[in-house]
């Protein structure tokens, strides 16, 4: 009765044993063993790895490696501070009057008219090697007009024979700036950025003139036929910035450049530390816009060229990225002073030493949850996230609330590290709605009433195990303007408890007698009819039920009826621009550490509704948004933590947003991983990590040991179980046949 | 004020159905034998038995109505234009009468019938001191399967469950036996020109691989459709009635892509049939096609009908639980098996495991499909002549 | 015969076109451009000048079916349908909306992993639920038959995705026989293969063993079966010959099918093991409303049926000489 089964098992046994070593659950090949590698996942393909365009964290998970602009955050200090990458030292402004006079650093605002930022490169940094670089015997690029035939049997970049490689220039810095202008690239930055950078919009209007111009005219070459896409494919159109004046951006000479701004700008030097500003030679966009390649799928969104740590080997989305050690890396050494306590914690052993450590990151696809964690645990992964269900097999919350290792996660060796991570989860009011909206004072009684309603602290208990900071304000603990203890809490949702030294969120009675204020005893309205909001959201995952009925339940505590409008991600950003919403949940992570960054997001002039920004709740108070134009351009004085407090009051009474709070994020790595403090800045940091390769090959040994002892079990039974079903076979085939 | 959901008159229907049959299984003889033969085969009847007992449930979860809102001193409200107000929920019969495990929540997991939590808590005693252990419960013992991560009672979200999986399992095929046997007859008897009709219908249709058509279906009609929860009034027409119904429009979808199963079975079957002798002998007579068909081809291929039927009640069942998995399932305010098994999959990475949600939606899906195959079988075995000689 | 065949190939035009009508209905009136464009440029920072700007670049600004700016020919030239999907007729799947990618080498690369799945599945489980039906039927109205067929409803109540969960528990967790989930190419894929193939017959097993037992009951009881073990024909020859021959219809119909969607992978088994199969890029492209990549796999995937639905009247023909292919 078993044949086909247990042959395939008996099969699948053997195979296991030919193929995989004596670990039969090791997923990698038996020749990776004891190798210097770092094995990571990833949860979903990077949708772009071109420096001009990508703008989410798990692409620049690996972009960061690659790519280097020129600045970056210390890895271990704090606050977050900005150190040289590629460049000599971090520019300093240097502003001048509408004459062209230079100013003091403290020149009041309104009278800069440009802002210099002057950025010198070291010399002899290398950019990896790559068949774009490729010479022939004259000197000409090698893989210029390629046909198919010349690309027979490349299907990646490593088939390409020959490659070769040439010194950073500062026109490459520049070449890529032109680029976040240009309309082909689609930056999602072009626009923040044109209200900075002088020119930056002339530049990009005549860019996208010029390849409108581009395609009527071979629109009309082609007539009828023309199709555009299939005709880009073949011939991909690369426009030349140099037939346009870009007065934003200076060379100097080749390891000198200049960025000119508009006005004064403090925030910008954060940018230059951010992919969108690394280096782009102008011969590998042409290699790369080329049909053919085009057609194999080997662009530079796919396959990106730096000079950083590391560079691209395997580009296979769909199942591993692999990133090897860049071997013209100039070298960089490990920072030799950190923090506080990072002595102790070993962060500095290495100090001095260069980097990078590891030969190898490995990248795994692994979009379920379960299988992630599981080969985290049997140490097949390196590093591991925890999620909302793997939490109590993890961590446990001491009595003070303190996370700590469970007893299993420590007899492993496990380590954990935590950090606040400089964003927000609110829920937001649609301030231009008629009933949740406006500034009267029943309006914000409403807003107050519902905001002391959601109850964070349970939500982070239940959601999110505790591993979040309930907010007072927009502002992260980590970003200037953070205030701690009595004096930071929100005073209309908070009352603050002296013995216990902590904020006590207010009674719902409290809510309750606030609600009857504005207008609504009991959840009733006047004409006594039920107060319903509706609820935008786009949690439409599997775990999104708990969570929207806790809104439910929590608001039904005050008589208001929460209609919940959950939709893909698609609508609810079109709702958002429509204004067609009432309460609403979302997110931000900040770009960089500065509190401008978050107050942005409720500054009049950025209204999602009226002007298509990203303040979201359509959130207008003119006292607001006067002092942030104010405080934006300041430095991080006392007289600007003033203005930042006076802000937050501001917001703290209208209550435009629910506050929600900040994430926690818990990393937990394995014991042969070294190196690991979690930085919410700086996303280059693969550099830094050493791993032990051999201890972590022991204990995958001790942890893998198979376990064939059911399965014999199981196979037994059966073949005992199928005995007396044979014999009854046989009897019967020597009977005679009743249907 | 009564509501009436599109889904509801699905339920409706199959309840006017079942009683339909009893009176015509006392009138006719050729079915009356059938169920004489369905009764002497006990686990049948037990089967019988369970089934409207479901049925039953999804019966009461299907009538509903909206209560008037009174005010603090109990008087009935209304409105400035003097009509009265009533509440946006819809509350069910099924609903009232369970009140209590409804209302009755708790904060988070707990076990079966546990008196604390599952999830220790940081407590502060009365003197101070602050330790980390499971709080006590605020129903403690009444939670027979215990509660998921919101703290509602699993018990109370399966029994939900049950009106959902009636009406996908029943609902989608009702919409498509009609439709199957109609095309899947006329195009394997007629063949020629009816069969390339018939066959590029079928076969347009269902070329397009059915999770991506269900997926840009679903994405169109159950969008703004009602999932549940509250009822606003754009919703309600002639003051009763909800059409937009995303469950609905779920059973539409999924009928109309295990439609060309159907129907294709039925089309090879009928092409082997129409060759058969008795067949061949009518026509050499002279009878009329739509009498042949009528006699000699649908009785016969009733027993396809019926195995599909029963093969595809669970199958849709389950499958709910798959579109759930994709985000295009049953919205989350709407009780569902799919939805319960798709959270305890998460459920089950957590140490110590959490199993009752999984369990609970394990046992009352298999309460169902279990009886409905063996109800089933009874039937086909009753109605197939040549079986039932056995 | 072959103008069968003929005549059916030349169906598959209509078929296309039909297909071909009312995704564009779907995909471009239902769900309009600006809404991709939203959501695939992402969540910071969009402007409407982006979205006018990348639907320039894709060539969504034009209109579906009629272009009225243009003139004569160019006024049906200049459209989504016939530059989106005219093109899919010489198997041009054009890019991916999201990354931009040629969809056509995506799907050659990934038809590989797919089939390295679905193939030993497809086989195996016929393979298994045939011999345990056969089984079965032998054994009708005994115990041996009840409780099959109790333990084929309890297994085909249990949803896949618990097979799936269950089978990594135990088999990958606990018993540590096999990686959990993942790929390798060439022999190294083996090791990641057994898993899922596993959990897929299993998984189907309670549905066919039941189906196919019905198909062979049906069989069993039909009269010449009497009459051939009434002559006396030995109850093997009897089942094997005449009633697995004469099952083989509902048998191909279910099967043959089938085939050419070996190719097409299996949406939630490729998703759950990190399969990188033609599956799991069709479920990222739902997830990620990527309609380029959509559009083509329904494109393919109607295309697949209709070399199925050739296949099966095909092995008609070659089992049963009674049925006339006009």
């Amino acid at each position: 009765m078993p044949h086909p089964l247990s042959r395939v098992l008996a099969l699948g046994i053997f195979l296991v044993f030919f193929t995989g070593g004596c670990i039969p659950n090791n997923p990698y090949r038996p020749s990776e063993r004891g190798k210097n590698i770092f094995y990571t996942s990833f949860d979903e393909p990077p949708k772009h790895l071109d420096p001009a365009r990508s703008y989410s964290s798990n692409e620049y998970d690996f972009i960061a490696q690659i790519y280097e602009p020129p600045l970056q955050y210390h890895y271990l200090k704090r606050p977050y501070e900005l150190i040289p990458l590629t460049a000599e030292s971090v520019p300093v402004p240097v502003y001048l009057d509408k004459n062209n006079n230079v100013l003091p650093p403290d020149a009041p605002p309104d009278r800069i008219h440009r802002a210099i930022y002057e950025i010198r490169i070291k010399r002899g940094i290398m950019y990896q090697n790559h068949p774009a670089f490729a010479k022939d015997k004259d000197g000409r690029p090698l893989y210029m007009d390629l046909t198919d035939d010349d690309l027979d049997g490349i299907e990646e970049i490593k088939d390409f024979p020959f490659t070769g490689t040439r010194e950073l220039r500062a026109d490459d810095y520049i070449y890529q700036i032109m680029r976040l202008a240009d309309p082909l690239n689609h930056s999602p930055i072009l626009s923040i950025l044109e209200k900075y950078i002088l020119g930056l919009r002339e530049f990009a209007d005549a860019l996208k003139k010029e390849l409108e111009e581009i395609r009527k005219e071979r629109r009309k070459r082609a007539g009828a036929a023309y199709n555009q896409l299939l005709d880009e494919r073949r011939n991909p159109i690369v426009l030349d910035y140099r037939k346009f004046p870009l007065p934003g951006v200076e060379k100097v000479d080749d390891y000198t450049f200049r960025i000119i701004l508009k006005t004064k700008y403090p925030q910008f030097v954060y940018w230059l530390a951010m992919p969108f500003f690394s280096p782009v030679p102008e011969e590998v966009v042409r290699f790369y816009k080329q049909g053919p390649l085009e057609e194999r799928n080997i662009t530079i969104d796919r396959f990106p060229v730096g000079t950083g740590p590391f560079r691209m080997e395997t580009y296979n989305p769909n199942m591993e990225i692999v990133l090897v050690r860049n071997e013209n890396f100039r070298g960089e050494r490990y920072p030799e002073e950190g923090e506080p306590g990072d002595m102790e914690k070993g962060l500095l052993e290495d100090a001095g030493k260069e980097m990078p450590f590891i030969d190898r990151i490995v990248f795994k696809l692994e979009k379920e949850a379960i299988p992630r964690w599981n080969k985290f645990l049997q140490g097949y992964y390196d590093s591991s996230g925890i999620t909302s269900d793997s939490f109590d097999q993890a961590v446990t919350l001491s009595a003070e609330g303190k996370a700590e290792l469970t007893d299993f996660m420590k007899e492993k060796g496990i380590r954990l590290v935590t950090a606040v991570r400089p964003s927000t989860y609110y829920m937001g009011f649609n301030m231009l709605d008629d009933v949740v909206g406006g500034y009267t004072d029943e309006k914000k009684k409403l807003r107050q009433a519902i905001s002391i309603a959601l109850d964070y602290e349970e939500f982070i208990d239940i959601f999110n195990n505790g591993r979040g900071i309930p907010a007072m304000s927009p502002i992260p603990p980590g970003i200037f303007g953070y205030l701690k203890g009595k004096e930071g809490i929100n005073p209309f949702v908070y009352t603050w408890d002296e013995k216990k030294k902590k904020p006590v969120r207010k009674g719902i009675e409290e809510a309750r007698r606030l609600l009857a204020e504005a207008g609504y005893p009991g959840g009733r309205d006047r004409s006594g009819r039920p107060l319903v909001i509706t609820f935008d959201n786009a949690w439409t995952g599997v775990d999104a039920k708990p969570i929207i009925n806790w809104f439910i339940k929590r608001l039904k505590l005050l008589g208001i009826q929460l209609e919940n409008r959950t939709t893909d991600y698609n609508r609810f950003q079109e709702k958002m621009l429509k204004g067609n919403f009432q309460l609403f949940s979302w997110g931000w992570n900040a770009d960089y550490p500065d509190p401008e960054n978050f107050f942005f997001l409720l500054v009049g002039a950025n209204s999602k509704v009226k002007f298509m920004g990203e303040n979201a709740a359509n959130y207008s108070n003119p006292e607001f948004d006067r002092l942030f134009r104010l405080m934006e351009n300041m430095d991080n004085t006392p007289e600007r933590l003033e203005i930042i407090r006076k802000m937050i009051r501001i917001l703290q009474e209208d209550a435009p947003w629910v506050w929600g709070y900040h994430p926690v994020s818990f990393g937990l790595f394995h014991q042969w991983v070294r190196n690991t403090k979690p930085n919410a800045m700086a996303n280059n940091t693969m550099k830094y990590i050493r791993i032990d390769a051999k201890l972590r090959e022991m204990k995958r040994m001790e942890w893998n040991r198979p376990n064939f002892m059911p399965l014999i079990v199981v196979l037994v039974v059966l073949v005992v179980g199928s005995i007396p079903a044979v014999i009854s076979v046989r009897r019967r085939l020597s009977g005679s046949f009743t249907p | 004020m009564p509501v009436v959901l599109s889904t509801d008159l699905i339920v409706y229907f199959l309840v006017l159905l079942i009683i339909y049959c009893a009176f015509a299984v006392r009138k006719e003889g050729y079915l009356s034998i059938a169920w004489h033969q369905i009764r002497t085969n006990k686990l049948a009847m037990v089967s019988m038995f369970i089934l409207f007992l479901y049925i039953g449930v999804a019966l009461l979860d299907s009538i509903r109505w909206r209560d008037v809102v009174l005010d603090s001193e109990g008087r009935v409200m209304h409105k400035e234009d003097g009509s009265v107000i009533y509440s946006p929920q819809a509350l069910s019969l099924l609903d009232r009468l369970l009140h209590d495990m409804r209302v009755n929540t708790e904060k988070t997991f707990s076990a079966p019938l546990a008196t604390h939590l599952y999830v220790k808590e940081t407590i502060e005693l009365p003197d101070g001191t602050r330790i980390r252990d499971y709080p006590p419960l605020k129903y403690p013992g009444t939670h027979l399967l215990g509660t998921d991560k919101v703290g509602n009672d699993v018990l109370f979200s399966a029994i939900k469950g049950i009106r959902t999986g009636i009406v996908i399992g029943t609902g989608t095929t009702i919409i498509i036996i009609p439709f199957a046997i109609l095309f899947g007859v006329l195009a394997g008897f007629y063949g020629g020109v009816v069969d390339d009709i018939i066959q590029y219908i079928y076969t347009t249709l269902s070329s397009i691989p059915s999770v991506l058509l269900i997926v840009a279906f679903m994405l169109i009609f159950g969008e703004r459709g009602y999932q549940g929860g509250l009822i606003t009034e754009e919703d309600i027409f002639f003051k009763i009635f909800v059409p937009n119904d995303r469950l609905f429009w779920l059973c539409v979808i999924m009928g109309i892509t295990s439609w060309t199963d159907l129907c294709r079975l039925l089309r090879g079957e009928t092409l082997k049939l129409r060759e058969m002798d008795y067949v061949q002998a009518a026509r050499a007579f002279g009878v009329s096609s739509l009498r042949i068909i009528y006699r000699h081809i649908v009785p016969n291929v009733m027993h396809i009908v019926l195995i599909t039927f029963v093969l595809q009640f669970s199958g849709l069942v389950l499958a709910e639980a798959i579109l759930s998995y994709i985000g295009i399932g049953v919205g989350p305010e709407m009780g569902s098996w799919g939805n319960m098994i798709n959270t305890a999959r998460l459920e089950l990475s957590r140490e110590p495991i959490v199993w009752w949600n999984l369990f609970a939606a394990f046992i009352f899906m298999f309460g169902l499909v279990l009886p409905a195959n063996i109800f089933g079988d009874a039937v086909r075995d009753a109605l197939d002549p040549r079986l039932r000689v056995r | 015969m072959l103008a069968y065949i003929i005549r059916r190939v030349l169906y598959a035009f209509p078929i296309i076109m039909g297909v071909n009508l009312l995704t564009t209905v779907l995909f471009f009136y239902v769900n309009t451009p600006d809404d991709m464009a939203r959501k695939i440029l992402g969540e910071k920072n969009i402007t409407q000048e982006a979205i006018e700007n990348w639907k320039r670049d894709r060539g969504y600004d034009l209109p579906v079916f009629i272009n009225t700016e243009e003139k004569g020919l160019a006024m049906i030239t200049q459209t989504i349908f016939f530059q989106k999907s005219l093109p899919l007729l010489w198997f041009d799947f054009g890019r991916s909306d999201r990354n931009n990618i040629d969809i056509g080498r995506e799907i050659q690369k990934r038809m590989w992993p797919s089939l390295s799945i679905s193939l030993p599945m497809f086989i195996i489980g016929i393979m298994a639920n045939l011999t345990f039906a056969m089984l079965i039927a032998f054994y009708r109205g005994t115990y041996l038959d009840i409780w099959g067929v109790v333990l084929c409803v309890i297994m085909m109540s249990i949803s896949t995705l618990f097979y799936i969960i269950g089978g990594q528990y135990l088999l990958g967790k606990v018993l540590k026989l096999f990686p959990i989930s993942g790929y390798d190419t060439g022999i190294y894929s083996i090791k990641f293969i057994i898993l899922p193939v596993i959990i897929g017959v299993i998984s189907t097993m309670g549905v066919g063993i039941r189906f196919y037992r019905t198909v062979f009951l049906e069989e069993i009881n039909k009269d010449y079966i009497r009459t051939a073990s009434a002559k006396g024909l030995s109850e093997t020859r009897v089942l094997f010959k005449h009633a697995l021959k004469n099952a083989m219809i509902p048998v191909l119909t279910n099967v043959v099918v089938s085939i050419p969607f070996l190719f097409y992978g299996s949406l939630i088994m490729e998703a759950f093991f990190a399969i990188p199969g033609l599956g799991s890029f069709t479920i990222d492209a739902i997830q990620a409303q990527d309609f380029a990549i959509v559009r083509s796999m329904v494109y393919l995937g109607s295309i697949l049926y209709i070399v199925g639905l050739i296949l099966t009247d095909i092995s008609y023909t070659l089992v049963d000489p009674r049925i006339r292919l006009e």
